[in-house]
């Protein structure tokens, strides 16, 4: 058996976790991975790099981000409590700003004065040309069309920032043709590009990078749950799509072994529907997309799965590969939300606690209530809500009807 | 054992001091029953080496005319089994030309290595380039493909450092493929002059035949390409002809017979 301690060493020199993770890249990316896992592994333990990187993190971003205790939600519920890890309150509302500074720290050390990114629901693209505008780097995002049209409003804002937005026409029109085309952008620029990947997937060292720049959350988490609950949670709840918010909350914790972890994959209209993103929960068979091996929706010849989610950033058939070795080792369970539940969680978080959620983020707030209602009221769950709302108030104002 | 179709068709050309000819078709475009016919005529034009595309939903190393080319390929439902199929049928009545499959990894891993490569020997095929995966990640199955007759074909690129170069030589089988630029395929022109300087040192690594891929147009750059290198590899400009012609799929295989023409003139002139 697996010891959870193991778990922390990973990925291997070859960015493997387990059979998963890798770097299937054509060979003109090779290169450029291997200067970004050098570039990488001399900053990661440089006090100078780090001294900025947490200096942004306080002064831009505005972090420690809170840890809020959502009591009248916790007593509707009737069951643990529910702590919100209250990532919606970065700057640029979302968790991804936390990967975007320390990815464009490196771009500006490794003398790159472009950079891309893909997005989803916009906010990777968002916080990258957030963090592009403040270094004066140029930026292009990738957007699936699909999504450019659902987040209209994240698109506007990316512009304002300065930043170019490509629409990308090609396959499902959603985030995994937007990681295509900024892998393609990426191969045909590749010398004076740095491509911020916005998960934890993608070629090594990107899984490992971005999931050292987000674990800050978990860092803070820790600590505020021993301050303010005078003890570790029961269990810590996250949203998985490729998986960096809930890596950044649960890596800190792997080792703690009375901590239960879930993660809380895309159940679209249900898993047993076959209209999902939800591999893990899914138990989809391993494959080989976007530079790393994992869980991952395809059809029974091997052509990737178009995906079906309310929300635009979990839209996506793979997950991050060390979730793929996490939930083989049984130290993280991945189940799903549908579509209507996490509806049902947005809107409730919205109106009992005054907090609109990020539709990403409900479906962790969706199952967050499902394990409360089970639990005992002296027990407690951290809850990372990842993101705000704002962004989908199109969504659900057209379910309702409504059109701005 | 004898050897394999690649090597032998290599060491023919080099006793004639002839360069090859490969033409790359993505399988099942414009519909699937088209293929076979299309490599023949590949042949019949002058091809030495096949490289036949699987087509992939995400082909993220390839510009807007390969990526269509899949679409074509996927709306009629080409499979990798199907591919394999259609290398059958091929050397029914062609037992020597050799048959590389080029793609993503995917499929195969959906397939499972160890069928994909009885499935493969059985069918003829002769070399295996995913685009996708690398010498490191290759190790585990490359004595797989070993065992079954599928040499391992490797990329090498302008990024390609000399220590990655010497490990690519070490591991490659059958011919390289070096990419003559930085970019998707189907993209700008390319430098003949730059690719002649980054294959020299390559020349010191290794004996394999150096084929030159992304950027060949037509005969001129083909005759450009051949001064310098063992092959030109063709692409775009024979899949962009399919995509002209996917209305009347009859006039395709004349259409590839004449680009083709045109590069093995270019070639032996």
């Amino acid at each position: 058996m697996t010891k959870f301690s193991d778990l922390t060493r990973l990925p291997d020199a070859q960015g493997h976790f387990g059979p998963y993770g890798g770097r299937f890249v054509s060979e003109t990316l090779s290169f450029a991975l291997e200067e970004l896992e050098k570039a990488y592994m001399s900053l990661r333990d440089d006090a100078d790099f780090q001294a900025e990187f947490d200096r942004d993190l306080a002064q831009y971003v505005g972090r420690p981000s809170p840890l809020y205790h959502a009591e009248r939600w916790s007593e509707k519920i009737g069951g643990a409590q529910i702590w919100l890890k209250r990532e919606d309150l970065n700057h640029t509302g979302a968790h991804k700003v936390n990967n975007t500074i320390g990815q464009a720290l490196l771009a500006k050390k490794s003398g790159k004065p472009r950079v891309i990114a893909e997005t989803g629901a916009g906010q990777h693209g968002v916080a990258t040309a957030t963090v592009a505008a403040r270094l004066g780097l140029k930026c292009e995002i990738y957007m699936g069309a699909e999504d450019v049209e659902r987040q209209k409003l994240n698109v506007y804002r990316m512009r304002l920032l300065g930043a170019e937005v490509h629409p990308v026409e090609s396959g499902s029109r959603t985030l995994k043709d937007a990681m295509n085309e900024a892998l393609r952008d990426w191969v045909t620029n590749v010398d004076d590009t740095f491509y911020i990947i916005g998960t934890v997937a993608g070629p090594h060292p990107y899984p490992a990078m971005v999931r050292d720049f987000t674990a800050v959350i978990g860092r803070e988490a820790r600590e505020q749950s021993l301050a303010q609950i005078g003890r570790l949670p029961d269990a810590l709840v996250a949203c998985v799509g490729g998986g960096s918010n809930a890596i950044g909350l649960f890596y800190p914790f792997l080792e703690d072994e009375e901590v239960a972890m879930v993660g809380v994959e895309a159940g679209g209209d249900g898993v047993e529907t076959g209209r999902h993103a939800a591999p893990l929960t899914a138990n989809a068979p391993s494959g080989v997309l976007h530079g790393n091996r994992t869980y991952l929706m395809s059809d029974a010849s091997g052509q990737v799965s178009d995906t079906h989610s309310i929300s635009a950033g979990l839209d996506y058939p793979g997950v991050g590969p060390e979730h793929a070795l996490w939930k083989d080792v049984g130290r993280v369970g991945y189940v799903a939300a549908n579509d209507d539940a996490v509806l049902e969680a947005f809107r409730e978080l919205t109106r009992i606690e005054g907090i609109m959620p990020a539709l990403e983020s409900a479906h962790a707030l969706a199952h967050a209530k499902v394990m409360a209602a089970s639990m005992r009221p002296d027990q407690h769950i951290v809850v990372n809500l990842s993101g705000r709302g704002d962004k989908d108030i199109h969504t659900v104002a057209k379910l309702d009807g409504l059109e701005f | 054992m004898t050897m394999n179709r690649i090597d032998q068709r290599f060491a023919a050309l080099k006793a004639q001091s002839r360069r090859a000819l490969i033409p790359y078709i993505t399988a099942g475009d414009p519909a699937p029953q088209y293929t076979v016919g299309f490599m023949h005529a590949c042949v019949e034009a002058g091809a030495d080496v096949l490289e036949l595309g699987v087509p992939f939903s995400d082909p993220m190393a390839d510009g807007p005319v390969i990526q269509k080319a899949c679409e074509r390929a996927l709306k009629h439902g080409t499979r990798l089994t199907d591919v394999l199929d259609m290398v059958a049928s091929f050397r029914e009545s062609d037992q020597t030309t050799p048959v590389v499959l080029m793609g993503y990894l995917n499929p195969v891993e959906r397939m499972g290595y160890e069928t994909f490569v009885r499935r493969a020997q059985e069918a003829g095929v002769d070399g295996v380039l995913m685009v996708d995966m690398p010498p490191e990640e290759a190790t585990a199955v490359a004595p797989l493909f070993a065992e079954h007759g599928l040499q391992s074909i490797f990329l090498l690129a302008p990024t390609t450092s000399p220590a990655r170069a010497a490990t690519i030589c070490a591991h490659g089988e059958g011919y390289l493929y070096y990419v003559s630029l930085k970019g998707v395929t189907g993209a700008a022109s390319l430098d003949v002059e730059a690719v002649a300087r980054q294959l020299a040192p390559l020349r010191e690594m290794t004996d394999l035949p150096l084929c030159v891929g992304f950027g060949i147009r037509d005969g001129e750059t083909a005759a450009a390409v051949g001064q310098v290198a063992d092959g030109v590899i063709v692409g775009s400009a024979l899949v962009s002809r399919i995509a002209d012609n996917a209305e009347r799929p009859e006039a395709i295989p004349a259409a590839l017979k004449a680009v083709l023409g045109d590069m093995r003139d270019a070639l032996d002139r």
